[in-house]
């Protein structure tokens, strides 16, 4: 039964796509509509691949990175450092441990105070990096035992700034997602507006039709069919330059947010979802319009 | 309540007390009783807003009686699904006053039209149609650039492309001129000849006495919102 209303109303028709008039307004505004509508759900998708990829990055390094800042005076720094780096050396759960060159520090820095920036004329703490194992270690532990054997260390696992973006990169995912939703909720809503006026400009062959034994699949499949391949022109338009769009976006540093949008790998196989989708919700609008106006006639 | 019973035979169109108010105001129609057997010839008359194309558009279920029944072919429409009416209307070729065509399909294509929804192919039939009405030079015309004759030829001959068992017709000379009136009529006794059971709302009272010498028919009027038989007085 599904099947054959399907078949009905996608197979192509002659008589019905003859008898009912052809629409240049709506027709115009519908491939226009379903073009825009997937431009822009083709950024809404990278915006929601990129973010979702930084936030499981972001994720993962908050998990295996932590960094030992040692603050002391000069002439202990380099003792500290040592018995830092000895007590991680016996320390489950860390991969690798290092203290970073003074050239290190000062590329770190370069950002903020320019390259030349005179390190060794400036109270900087020494960094330890440190890379935990898959196990993970215990924080706690090691606080407690850098207290004893260091007391000018401090270990700072980047939650406290790392988190929040972590939580922010995910919200900008699912912001994607739903910015995906609205505009095939648009999308909907204006291929339905778009259907109903050319129901509304050909009430008069519709009545005729059915007076004259037309059944519901039959008028509705010739509008359906109509929309929908309107629908799916749109949105394969739109989404081939939202593509390109993507692809001419500044590609910057590795793990620049902004300069980061777009896709990685198969990534780029899922726009090509966009148009069949648009087709689908251009079917489902028209067809829901049309069997509603259809209702209202005997 | 007067019942005007047609024949014997199981009727094609019943009308059983059947009362019609739009939207649940004034009664238009009211206790009509009627039942059409097929092959019969009817004319259905009466003043203008008398409310005969409102009881045709009862036999053909584009209205719902709203007291009593209706019955096409034994099957009451209120009770019917959608597709269970289109069918019926396959059965039931109806002539509109104003044709009701779509202009942008040439005059074969509208009279094609029924064939065309029931996915039917279109033959030679619709020549022999077209030739038939006498519109085989028209075929191609559009419904504005044909007369008013034409124009109700090229719907009669769409209404009976289907070889319908009822055909209704709502004032089909109403716009046309007497001898093009009486082309129409012909066609029309043809066709009920033919086994078809025929019913003409008109309120032309020559033409139903031009009819009288050509075919048995029964008269009926609307009057005072209810159904009358008026042979007699014709």
């Amino acid at each position: 039964m599904i099947a054959d209303t399907l078949r009905l109303m996608i197979a192509p028709n002659k008589a019905s796509d003859t008898v009912v008039p052809p629409t240049g307004f709506t027709a115009r505004l519908t491939v226009f509509a379903a073009g825009a509508m997937a431009f822009l759900a083709v950024f809404a998708l990278a915006l929601s691949v990129s973010t979702g990829r930084l936030a499981d990055r972001w994720e993962a390094e908050l998990n295996s990175s932590v960094t030992i800042r040692i603050s002391a005076p000069a002439d202990q720094v380099e003792a500290q450092t040592l018995a830092v780096l000895k007590v991680l050396d016996q320390t489950a759960g860390v991969a690798s441990a290092r203290a970073l060159e003074p050239d290190e520090q000062r590329a770190l820095l370069a950002p903020w105070f320019g390259p030349d920036v005179p390190l060794e004329e400036l109270p900087l703490p020494r960094l330890v990096d440190v890379v935990q194992g898959p196990q993970g270690l215990d924080a706690a532990g090691l606080r407690l035992r850098l207290a004893a054997e260091a007391p000018g260390a401090v270990l700072d696992d980047h939650s406290r700034w790392r988190a929040p973006l972590v939580d922010a990169a995910r919200a900008l995912r699912m912001l994607g997602w739903i910015a995906l939703g609205l505009i095939g909720i648009t999308t909907a809503a204006m291929i339905t507006l778009a259907a109903n006026a050319a129901l509304a400009a050909n009430a008069q062959v519709i009545r005729v039709l059915r007076l004259v034994g037309a059944r519901d699949t039959f008028i509705a499949g010739a509008f359906v069919r109509r929309f929908t391949l309107r629908g799916l022109i749109g949105a394969a338009a739109g989404t081939a330059a939202g593509i390109l769009a993507v692809i001419l976006l500044p590609n910057g540093a590795e793990g620049g947010f902004l300069t980061g949008l777009g896709f990685e790998g198969f990534g780029w196989l899922s726009p090509v979802l966009i148009p069949p989708l648009g087709a689908i919700v251009a079917f489902a609008a028209t067809r829901a319009a049309a069997l509603r106006t259809l209702s209202g006639l005997r | 309540m007067r019942r005007i019973r047609v024949k014997d035979e199981q009727a094609v169109i019943e009308l059983r007390d059947t009362s019609y108010s739009y939207r649940g105001g004034e009664l238009l129609l009211q206790g009509m009783t009627l039942q059409v057997a097929p092959g019969s010839f009817h004319f259905l008359t009466g003043p203008s807003g008398a409310g005969k194309s409102t009881l045709l558009k009862l036999m053909y279920a584009e209205l719902q009686a709203t007291g009593g029944a209706v019955t096409l072919f034994g099957q009451d429409p209120r009770v019917m699904d959608r597709n269970a009416v289109a069918d019926v209307r396959t059965r039931i070729g109806v002539v509109h006053q104003d044709c009701q065509f779509l202009d942008h399909l040439s005059i074969a294509d509208n009279v094609a039209l029924p064939l065309m929804v029931q996915g039917k192919p279109v033959g030679s039939d619709l020549h022999d149609l077209l030739a038939w009405v006498g519109l085989s030079d028209r075929m191609h015309a559009f419904p504005p650039e044909l007369s008013g004759g034409e124009r109700q030829r090229a719907a009669l001959a769409r209404a009976v492309i289907l070889s319908p068992d009822v055909i209704l017709a709502d004032e089909p000379t109403g716009n046309i001129d007497w001898d093009m009136s009486q082309r129409v009529l012909q066609l029309l006794v043809e066709l009920n000849k033919m086994g078809k059971t025929v019913m003409v709302a008109t309120h032309d009272i020559a033409l139903i006495r031009a009819a009288k010498p050509q075919v048995s028919t029964r008269i009926l009027r609307i009057s005072n919102k209810r159904l009358q038989s008026a042979g007699a007085e014709l």
